[in-house]
């Protein structure tokens, strides 16, 4: 196909305007397409350094007796093999994926906010390097994975181990925060003209609920990390029973994140095989409805289910029977997904290509995965094989089986779109049945491993228990499948290097990331498709000529602008044109100051720590401070006869909505918090404290006005801007910011003068830490209505462009809602309880 | 659970296989069949049949019952200490090895000292947490007399594999004379090593049945168990001089102190502790 001199010079310019700079400026890149490779490639870095720990492990554990490493070491193998392949590889390598691949099959030129994914992939470089960094010194976590207290705390680990877990993953987590409402945001606005939900490919469908997830699933862990941090370094009694503390806290808010993490990286791999099966198939999905309900009451589900990993530390019975009920429930909704795949299958002519063979194996190993684990949800049976290696066999069946697999069939598909090459079947289908056979001859015996008694995590065994040859042949196996990965990196390799240029769509696929030249350009789309259909790549096959030779929307560039569309959310209408930032050292910058703020914390020089807190905050203001626009703007030509306004100028721009999803998920670890606090006086030993908070009515109505003032503020605020009156918008936005810093004195310091001293009990450490929580959101909603201000001194704001000033507004809201929580929970429960 | 596992998975993999061949039938399949019969029903109804049968048969949490034989099971790192409540009217302590009655059920009161540690016997129960700061009350039985291996199911440090126990079931009768018996059983307070327990090791044991003692391990009826340190096997003085000496080897990162005594005081200080044996 060859283009018109004119258009040849706009694709030209179009893709000078979305590239990188090249050489080592290109770390200042955010478009999707670098940051999804970079995140890829390092997610698949951390699965070999996971792997050769595996490797270790199995070494150890091939002969009985074996002195190969000692119980330290291992201790520190089977810690960092978990906690490296669940939060440094399995979690952030489905984020890699959907960065590169949201927008290509969403229609657009990029993420809602790209500086924010360019943020998540240095917090997640930094953050595993402290993780795995402890490895090289020695001093890696080593009380297992999910880390209990209080074998975790400092009295049972003094050293720096356990902090290395906490604040490193802590970290990592902060990057799939801030992935998770990227996702939601782009998928819920940023799509192409007449892609409506129902349009949507039913891979985004899965990588919503999966953002969401992360959304809520993850603030309950990072609650939980960030207590035990400050319990171990300040002594705060959390999670000490003799203080009022109880450890199943912990255990209740690792695993409130800790089972719909295993959701959050199943959900994308089913979305993989639902994308990839039909087109094998060569027809449509059958129950794309279905599905999309069957995925959505899974996330739901997914959260009701945690207790069942605590089946033994004596729960009620009812409730037992209850999470028991639950936890065969969740086989439902996936039941769903397999029939529809099945009757995919049945009603099309599957061809047996590269990636339909890792979708069978998938078949294979995660219907055992399931089974075998709704044999675990049954309590009896539970008792009996919790903590052996049965369960050891039964996850890795579910992990290896329900991400893997899919993985390895997605690589195969999707590699001719990285590359624009074909992969050597022959090759392919080797490293196929190496890690198929390697994978059952490791985990298909450690079943009866465990039924035979192995608990898990003994560093070695007598040789006349009977489990020698078991574990000999889980190692021999466990070797088989490494060699099968390392002949995946070759095929990898290969391919790049000598692999044949493949035609446009080589599978004839449906979605929209097969509309482009491959490898994709860097602005992806000459311009965007206006969608008719679920299938638009099916339906007209001159598509991509056609968004090349720009007969779509947003095909000429104007401004040196980075444009792609906002819809409205259900029916995919163009609403607004998305300006997005270009390279910039920003998000590096922020990620290098909150990696000195965590930096700070391990090496317990809180000094740097502040320091490190103050530069985010400031780097965090020169990101703000960025783009916008100085006079209103009309509605801008989209092409095809339509117009739209510039972000800035809507109501409702995506960033807002970033926002929300982003108190979506600090409201989660609020909720979280009060569930602690509840908890610990509810069921705790030890209760009731020796002192309650005094009956003191001063304190909470300073906070009371304090809060309402600035509520009220900003409200007011919006309104007279509204009218278009600006100095009566930054008169109420400077008294509002009054009542935020009256709010965060009341939050703090007359408290902290009445409070019992918080090392006592864990009723005044838990008060005291709402307090700060509460203090720090009043002192950010200071920041927030001061950066209007400053805003609206400058001259970005108006009557229409008001973007900061309703950001102040969502904040204020939040902060005035959560602070009556906080207040009513401080004082008035101990008045309630009778004291 | 096995064959339904098998007959579900052959059948998964059985259509899916099929749907590969290039002369058969099931293109005019109902969707909306297989999506409700295959994906709502048949779970449902599977699963709802296991549900029931898992939870009306079993008595999944123990109650307090103070007619049934009492134990406390206690973990610490990295051993158990195993207490009767009442044995002629006071408590008696013990380490390492418990005694139950056989043919009755008992409740096993499970607690912590330091981390969360698992009691576990695979062939009498499932597994109860020990957490510390509760008691988790289990309730067990076995059928038959005999000695039955257990160990803590919840890692709890770096020797969490050596915190084996062994538990022996006997007759009511026999259980009763047994347990009178250990009641009246310490090492001979006038050999000379009674003097050097006293100076080296009583700070952390205790050789009274009656005393709990220090951190360690009550160490009246040592001679009487089977196994030293959770794992290492025990006959005679021979065994007790390898683990006094070498446990730093045989059980690295236990919290037992190495030995520091010279040759001789180890020689009187082991036929104390032997002295017990019949």
């Amino acid at each position: 196909m060859s283009l018109d001199p004119t258009r040849q010079r706009q694709v030209q310019e179009l893709a000078s305007l979305w590239g990188a700079p090249p050489g080592w400026r290109s770390l200042s890149a955010v478009n999707h397409t670098v940051v999804g490779i970079r995140f890829m490639v390092t997610a698949f870095v951390f699965f070999l350094i996971g792997g050769v720990l595996a490797m270790l492990i199995r070494a150890q554990l091939a002969m009985p007796g074996n002195d190969f490493v000692g119980p330290e070491v291992y201790s520190q193998l089977f810690t960092m093999h978990g906690t490296v392949m669940m939060f440094l590889f399995a979690i952030p390598v489905i984020e890699g994926f959907a960065i590169y691949m949201l927008p290509k099959m969403l229609g657009a030129r990029d993420l809602a906010f790209p500086r924010l994914s360019a943020f998540a992939y240095w917090c997640y470089l930094f953050g595993g390097i402290i993780v795995v960094g402890s490895l090289l010194v020695g001093m890696a976590p080593d009380t297992g994975w999910f880390m209990y207290t209080p074998l975790s705390s400092s009295a049972y680990t003094p050293g720096i181990n356990a902090d290395v877990w906490l604040i490193g993953v802590t970290f990592v987590e902060v990057s799939a925060v801030a992935a998770g409402v990227e996702f939601m945001a782009t998928i819920l606005k940023v799509r192409t003209a007449g892609m409506a939900l129902n349009r949507m490919p039913i891979l985004a469908w899965y990588l919503w609920v999966t953002a969401a997830m992360m959304v809520i699933g993850f603030p309950p862990l990072i609650l939980g990390s960030i207590l035990l941090e400050i319990e171990r370094a300040f002594d705060w009694p959390f999670f000490d029973p003799t203080r009022g503390g109880d450890p199943l806290l912990w255990q209740h808010l690792f695993w409130l994140f800790g089972h719909p993490e295993v959701y959050i990286i199943f959900l994308p791999a089913a979305g993989i095989i639902s994308t990839i099966l039909p087109v094998m198939a060569g027809r449509p999905l059958v129950g794309y409805t279905w599905i999309v309900c069957s995925i959505v009451a899974l996330g739901f589900i997914s959260f009701g289910l945690w207790v069942h990993h605590m089946f033994t530390v004596g729960i009620p019975h009812l409730a037992l029977g209850f999470f028991s009920a639950a936890s065969l429930l969740v086989v439902l909704p996936t039941s769903v997904q397999f029939f529809a795949w099945l009757a995919t299958l049945l009603k099309g002519r599957p061809r047996m290509d590269l990636p339909m063979l890792f979708v069978y194996g998938f078949f294979f190993t995660f219907v055992i995965g399931g089974l075998t684990g709704v044999m675990v949800a049954v309590v009896p049976f539970d008792w009996q094989v919790h903590d052996t290696h049965f369960v050891v066999a039964h996850f890795h069946y579910v992990l290896i089986g329900g991400q893997i697999f899919p993985a390895l069939a997605a690589a195969y598909y999707w590699l001719p779109h990285f590359t624009g090459r074909t992969a050597s079947r022959t090759v392919g289908v080797i490293v196929f049945w190496l890690i198929l056979v390697g994978f059952t001859v490791t985990f298909l015996p450690m079943h009866l491993t465990g039924l035979l008694g192995m608990p898990r995590r003994v560093y070695t065994y007598a040789p006349d228990v009977g489990w020698t040859w078991l574990n000999l042949t889980s190692s021999i196996g466990g070797f088989i499948m490494a060699i099968g990965f390392a002949l995946f990196i070759l095929d990898v390799v290969l391919q790049i290097r000598t692999g044949r240029r493949t035609a446009r769509n080589p599978w004839n696929a449906e979605t929209l990331e097969w509309a482009m030249p491959l490898p994709p350009p860097t602005y992806n789309i000459g311009s965007l498709p206006w969608v008719k259909s679920r299938t638009p790549v099916h339906d007209d096959p001159q598509l991509e000529d056609d968004l090349q030779a720009g007969r779509g929307l947003l095909a000429t560039p104007r401004n040196g602008w980075r444009e792609t569309l906002v819809v409205s959310m259900l029916d995919g209408k163009p609403e607004q044109v998305l300006l997005l930032p270009g390279p910039t050292w920003v998000p590096l910058y922020t990620a290098i100051a909150a990696a000195v703020f965590f930096g700070g914390l391990l090496a317990k020089t809180y000094l740097l720590s502040l320091l490190g807190l103050a530069a985010v905050l400031v780097c965090a203001l020169m990101w703000v401070w960025d783009g916008g626009l100085k006079r209103d703007p009309g509605p801008l030509d989209i092409g095809c006869g339509a117009t739209a306004v510039p972000h800035p100028a809507a109501a409702m721009p995506p960033s807002l909505w970033g926002l929300v999803f982003l108190l979506a998920a600090n409201g989660t670890l609020f909720a979280s918090l009060v569930f602690g606090y509840l908890f610990l006086w509810v069921v705790a030993p030890n209760w009731p404290p020796p002192v309650f908070v005094p009956v003191d009515w001063a304190s909470p109505l300073v906070t009371l006005t304090g809060l309402g003032l600035g509520f009220a503020g900003v409200l007011r605020a919006a309104q007279v801007n509204r009218q278009g009156r600006d100095l009566g918008r930054q008169a109420w936005l400077l008294l509002a910011s009054l009542g935020g810093l009256i709010a965060a004195a009341g939050f703090t310091v007359v408290p902290a003068m009445l409070a019992p001293p918080v090392q006592d009990h864990a009723y005044a450490a838990v008060n005291a830490f709402a307090g700060a929580y509460m203090a720090v959101h009043a002192v950010l909603a200071v920041v927030f209505t001061g950066h209007a201000f400053a805003r609206g001194r400058a001259g970005w704001l108006s009557a229409v462009r008001a973007v900061e000033v309703r950001a102040a507004v969502i904040w204020w809201s939040y902060t005035a809602g959560t602070g009556l929580v906080t207040l009513a929970v401080i004082h008035l429960l101990p008045r309630m309880a009778g004291s | 659970m096995l064959a339904g596992s098998v007959l579900i998975l052959a059948g998964i993999m059985g259509t899916a296989l099929y749907a590969l061949r290039r002369n058969r039938r099931g293109h005019g399949v109902s969707e909306r069949a297989m999506l409700i019969g295959g994906g709502v029903l048949f779970p449902f109804v599977t699963l709802f049949a296991l549900m029931v049968w898992s939870l009306v048969g079993e008595r999944l949490a123990a109650e307090d019952d103070p007619s049934l034989f009492q134990l406390e099971a206690r973990g610490h790192q990295f051993w158990w200490e195993f207490t009767y409540p009442d044995v002629g009217g006071a408590p008696l302590y013990g380490a390492g090895e418990a005694l139950i009655p056989a043919g009755e059920p008992l409740l096993v009161a499970l607690e912590s000292q330091d981390v969360i540690h698992s009691f576990w016997v695979p062939r009498l129960a499932g597994k109860m947490d020990a957490i510390p700061g509760r008691t988790n009350l289990m309730r067990l039985s076995a059928d038959a007399p005999g000695t039955y291996a257990g160990q803590c199911a919840e890692f709890c440090g770096n020797q969490h594999l050596n915190m084996r126990f062994i538990v022996h079931a006997l007759p009511a009768a026999e259980l009763a004379a047994r347990l009178e018996a250990l009641a009246a059983t310490a090492p001979d307070p006038a050999l000379p090593g009674a003097a050097d327990f006293a100076e080296h090791c009583a700070a952390c044991h205790s050789v009274d049945p009656r005393q709990r003692g220090g951190p360690g391990p009550n160490l009246a009826a040592l001679a009487l168990r089977s196994q030293l340190g959770g794992g290492a096997p025990y006959a005679g003085a021979d065994d007790l001089r390898r683990w006094l000496l070498d446990h730093p080897d045989i059980k690295p990162g236990s919290r037992k102190p190495p030995t520091t005594v010279n040759h001789d005081t180890l020689d009187r200080i082991i036929t104390y502790l032997e002295s017990t044996r019949p």
